[in-house]
């Protein structure tokens, strides 16, 4: 306990606190928008998961780098991603981050380091490790995070963007969220060796498992493992334990298709990384109920102004169908 | 001016590249290895370090990935491939990243990534070293497409490619390195988009592209003595195309003949045809023709090679067929 503590002071943990609830209320938000058929572009949803996005991003500076997967809402604003901008290219409107080019599964937002998520199953793993490689070349001491699933260590690439990074002793951290499905499959049908962090050693690299549903645990592993990087100790590999609430992609909870138990959800429901962060501020009186309300309420508010934005906003004109084919003309 | 090969022009402009600007960095297989791609990268590794010139794992995939994350945190790589065949692992990033990114992302960040290919065919390697992908290539958006067929150009448009804000594909032919051409020893540029007519004429046009130029004017220096006046464009950049120039060529010949060294089926050929079929359409007095490979991966055998490459003779016979005695 004394080390999980240490570095952090109770301002850090409620800021923590405070984008853990953001992500959560905002995708519960997004999650009643399909719903109603509000949202169209599909998403897939980041709740359950927020400890692994708020623990490794608040290890990073802002010129930092974060590169993103399909599942990427959660990275987009633990990295302090706009949420105005988010809501609105759910929308595809012109506001949006990506101008309502993207969608869901494309945002980007470079004024706080969160250059882009890619929803090819490990596609931005080999752009994160260039980005080390630039910052290498450079000689600055930025560090670049990637997330990915436990489904994208199944792709080649994965293999060759561990080994180079691993070879150049990259600024690289690798972020994986085993949240034990690819897709609809269980890790048990996906991968002959479930032990993800372990294949870290086969490139000489560290490789830690760490309970992703700990933001301060998830948060203590990033810390070291940016430190590593920054000072030219190389890639790390981090595999974040965690579940998600919602089906691969949607607001349903894939009980109804029966691809998981009941039993199997709830068990994971009240490991949560919420309310695990919760349980500790009110025990030891960093925060008091009335406190958790205001924040609450704050979060609320911030997503209900997003969502006014998004609605608000103009869709982006017919004829800027071709814009930003190329920079160059 | 110096006269100098096609292989030294690449050679010295990655040189005077890598010297005026620190952002540009050679990556890919073989940039160490003299002899894996045709002497272009002599002396670049004692000159600027192995920061700089990566020689890579066969990572294909991967190392594409690297120059598109490496382009987006303000870099300028070249990423090379010293047989085009090796690319279809790399599509992924090509396609899905490099050449979507600043589309899909808004406009935000751009991908300035050169992707030097090269087409290293003949020699009895058979189906899987000898690929021109060209076609496959122009298909997709986000990406422009160069390639060169003197060395005056090779410099020029490697100029153009390593400058330019967005993926450039710069495809060279090993059969073309060691063609000379008067070089000048500063840097210039050739703008992308503009193709050139290599030979004056009147009876009727071929365009070609890269190693096929040099074909195209051999045939068309070889029926000059029928009295058959061809002109010769050669189309330079395959993406943006210079249609005007084609469209301008037709009007005065009437006839008009696409040679591409890939494959026919939905190539090079078929969209030149398509652009002047539909721009230049009253003014052809014939129908279009293709001159390509055959619809066949390439054969090791050096009596089947022979054959499968088009070369001057197949220009000059489809152009028998097109311009009456």
């Amino acid at each position: 306990m004394t080390e999980r503590t240490v570095d952090l002071s109770s301002n850090n943990l409620r800021t923590m606190y405070q984008t853990m609830l953001r992500i959560r209320l905002f995708e519960e938000k997004v999650g009643n928008l399909i719903q109603q058929n509000e949202i169209v572009c599909p998403c897939h949803l980041y709740i359950g998961q927020e400890a692994v996005a708020t623990g490794v991003c608040n290890a990073l500076r802002k010129d930092d780098y974060v590169f993103s997967s399909h599942r990427s809402h959660g990275h987009y604003v633990a990295k302090g991603g706009n949420l105005n901008a988010l809501m609105a290219e759910l929308y595809g409107k012109v506001t949006g981050c990506s101008k309502g080019r993207g969608g869901s599964m494309h945002l980007s937002f470079p004024a706080v380091g969160f250059i882009g998520s890619s929803a090819i199953v490990a596609g931005s793993i080999s752009p994160a490790v260039g980005a080390a490689l630039a910052f290498s070349i450079q000689k600055t001491d930025n560090v670049s995070v990637v997330f990915f699933g436990d489904g994208a260590t199944n792709e080649g690439v994965w293999y060759e963007s561990l080994n180079f990074a691993a070879l150049k002793k990259l600024p690289v951290v690798f972020v994986c969220e085993n949240n034990l499905y690819s897709t609809h499959v269980h890790i048990s049908d996906h991968l002959a060796d479930t032990d993800i962090q372990k294949k870290a050693n086969i490139f000489r690299m560290r490789g830690v498992q760490v309970n992703g549903n700990d933001v301060i645990e998830v948060f203590n592993v990033a810390k070291k493992a940016v430190k590593d990087a920054r000072r030219g100790k190389g890639p790390t590999l981090i595999e974040c334990m965690t579940y998600r609430w919602r089906g691969h992609v949607g607001p349903n909870d894939d009980l109804e298709t029966g691809l998981r138990s009941k039993e199997e959800l709830s068990y994971w429901k009240e490991k949560g990384p919420i309310k695990k962060l919760e349980k500790l501020l009110l025990s030891r009186n960093f925060l008091s109920k009335s406190e958790f309300l205001q924040i609450r309420r704050e979060v609320e508010k911030e997503v209900d102004e997003s969502l006014m934005f998004a609605k608000k906003s103009p869709f982006p004109s017919e004829n800027s169908l071709l814009d930003n084919v190329f920079k160059a003309k | 001016m110096p006269k100098i090969q096609y292989n030294q022009a690449i050679n010295q402009t990655l040189h005077q590249l890598m010297k005026k600007d620190p952002r540009v960095f050679l990556i890919g297989q073989g940039v160490t290895s003299p002899w894996y791609v045709g002497q272009t990268t002599n002396g670049l590794l004692d000159k600027f370090g192995s920061r700089r010139v990566i020689d890579t794992p066969v990572s294909e995939n991967g190392i594409t990935g690297v120059a598109v994350g490496a382009a987006l945190a303000a870099m300028r790589p070249i990423l090379i491939f010293p047989r085009m065949d090796f690319m279809y692992y790399a599509m992924d990033q090509l396609v899905n990243h490099a050449g979507s990114w600043h589309y899909m992302f808004g406009g935000q960040l751009n991908v300035p990534l050169t992707v030097w290919a090269i087409i290293n065919r003949g020699g009895e390697q058979a189906a899987q070293h000898s690929q021109s992908l060209q076609a496959m290539l122009s298909h997709i958006p986000g990406f422009k497409v160069v390639m060169p067929s003197t060395a005056y150009d090779a410099k020029g448009l490697l100029v153009s490619a390593v400058e330019d804000d967005d993926p450039v594909i710069y495809i060279d032919d090993r059969w073309l390195y060691e063609l000379e051409d008067d070089v000048p020893e500063e840097l210039y540029s050739i703008p992308i988009g503009e193709g050139m007519i290599r030979r004056k004429g009147k009876n009727i046009t071929v365009a070609a592209s890269s190693y096929m130029v040099t074909e195209a004017i051999k045939a068309a220096d070889s029926l000059a003595d029928e009295g058959i006046d061809v002109e010769v464009i050669d189309l330079r950049s395959l993406k943006p195309l210079d249609k005007q120039i084609l469209i301008n060529s037709v009007k005065k010949t009437g006839r008009f003949i696409i040679v591409d060294a890939g494959w026919p089926s939905s190539g090079i050929g078929a969209e030149v045809s398509a652009i002047v079929g539909s721009e230049a359409f009253e003014y052809l007095n014939a129908p279009i023709m293709r001159v390509s490979l055959p619809d066949s991966p390439a054969p090791a055998s050096s009596p089947l090679e022979a054959v499968y490459y088009p070369k001057a003779k197949t220009i000059v016979s489809k152009i028998r067929e097109l311009v009456p005695k």
